[in-house]
């Protein structure tokens, strides 16, 4: 009886170093499919001083940023389902979208000089607005009328603002720039103080 | 990509059996071998993840890793070596825990190697082992079984 169980555990006993060693070798082939495209989608995370940002692409571009309210399962699950399941984490191949974004956060960049992924924005009106808003400078906000008028159709305020609600590129497309026209920054899917907190990074509020 | 819109993103499957993949690869082709048959593992489930549908996931990434390691026994095997380089058995070296009793494991005809590797370096079920091997849970149990009598023979001959 001993002796079956101290086989049976010689065995079972992993080499210590198994979960790290596994954890190596994952990271390694994350990065492998991504570098040669299998990997449909690629993500990272990026650490801010307003939380942990997620961020998304494709072969096309950035195609989805999290917010840091954001859960990542919820992130990924919703890429799952709407681009592919071909998914890795491979801040190697995000490099340049991981540095852009770390500068932004930390007041060191006012634009983004990335590719974009319009793949999860549908055709149309709502593209119009996210488009029309995507070229707003920093600093320099727009009230959802005057957005919906920039996209073509200046009584489409409330479409502009559901449109601006399912933005799937936040920060980048800076939708947090659409302010209500009394001068109150409004509605914003990583919550409103967010919003407040980005508007106050690019002199648009100030501190208060 | 419709088709497998219901599938869980591939980075928390890969999160999920990496451990137990490389742990049976360690076990059946050797700690120096054994993170090449990862990646190639994993990349060809990726390719497939279609063909998970509905399957044991643990299951079908461990037939995987089990068809990748027969095919790195096989060119290994085609690949003549130098005589001074033969190694005078399956490679075991100090990275795994017990070299000697995974030397003896590498002795052991192909159903019960495999059986006793998943069993133990990658921590399956019976069931699981059958559906890995595409044998029935019963002759899972049975293939374990023999493999633990063989070792336990060799290690007994090997003390006296």
């Amino acid at each position: 009886m001993t002796r079956n169980d101290s086989l049976e555990q010689a065995l079972a006993a992993g080499s210590g170093d198994l979960a790290h060693a596994a954890a190596d070798a994952a990271a390694r082939f994350a990065e492998l499919a991504a570098a040669k495209g299998e990997a449909e989608v690629t993500y990272a995370q990026v650490d801010s001083p307003f939380g942990t940002t997620s961020v998304a692409a494709t072969g096309s571009g950035v195609v989805a940023v999290g917010l840091p309210n954001r859960a990542l399962d919820d992130f990924l699950d919703e890429l799952a389902a709407t681009v592919s399941p071909r998914i890795v984490e491979a801040p190697g191949a995000l490099d340049e979208v991981r540095r852009e974004l770390d500068q932004y956060f930390n007041g060191r960049r006012e634009a983004f000089e990335l590719k974009l992924d319009w793949q999860l924005v549908p055709g149309g009106f709502y593209r119009k607005v996210l488009r029309a808003t995507a070229r707003l400078p920093f600093g320099v906000t727009a009230t959802y009328g005057e957005i919906a008028g920039k996209a073509g159709n200046p009584r489409a305020h409330r479409a502009a603002g559901t449109a601006l609600g399912s933005n799937p590129l936040p920060i980048v497309v800076p939708c947090h720039r659409i302010v209500r026209s009394g001068g109150d920054p409004g509605n914003y899917g990583g919550g409103p103080d967010l919003k407040r907190r980005l508007l106050v990074l690019e002199g648009a509020l100030s501190e208060s | 990509m419709a088709a497998v819109a219901h599938h869980e993103p591939f980075q928390t499957f890969l999160n999920a059996h990496s451990a137990a993949v490389l742990g049976f690869l360690r076990g059946i082709v050797g700690p120096a071998d054994a993170d090449d048959c990862f990646q190639e593992t994993f990349m060809a489930a990726m390719r497939a993840y279609e063909s998970l549908d509905g399957a044991n996931p643990r299951s079908w990434v461990m037939a995987i890793a089990r068809n990748k390691a027969i095919d790195h026994h096989r060119a290994r095997a085609r690949r003549p070596l130098p005589k001074a380089e033969l190694p005078e058995r399956a490679a075991p070296t100090e990275d795994r825990p017990d070299p000697e009793l995974w030397g003896a494991v590498a002795g052991l005809p192909d159903k019960q190697r495999t059986a006793v590797a998943l069993r133990f370096a990658a921590d399956l079920r019976f069931r699981e082992i059958g559906q890995t091997m595409g044998i029935s849970e019963a002759a899972a149990r049975r293939n374990v079984h023999e493999g633990l009598r063989k070792l336990r023979e060799s290690v007994k001959m090997e003390v006296t």
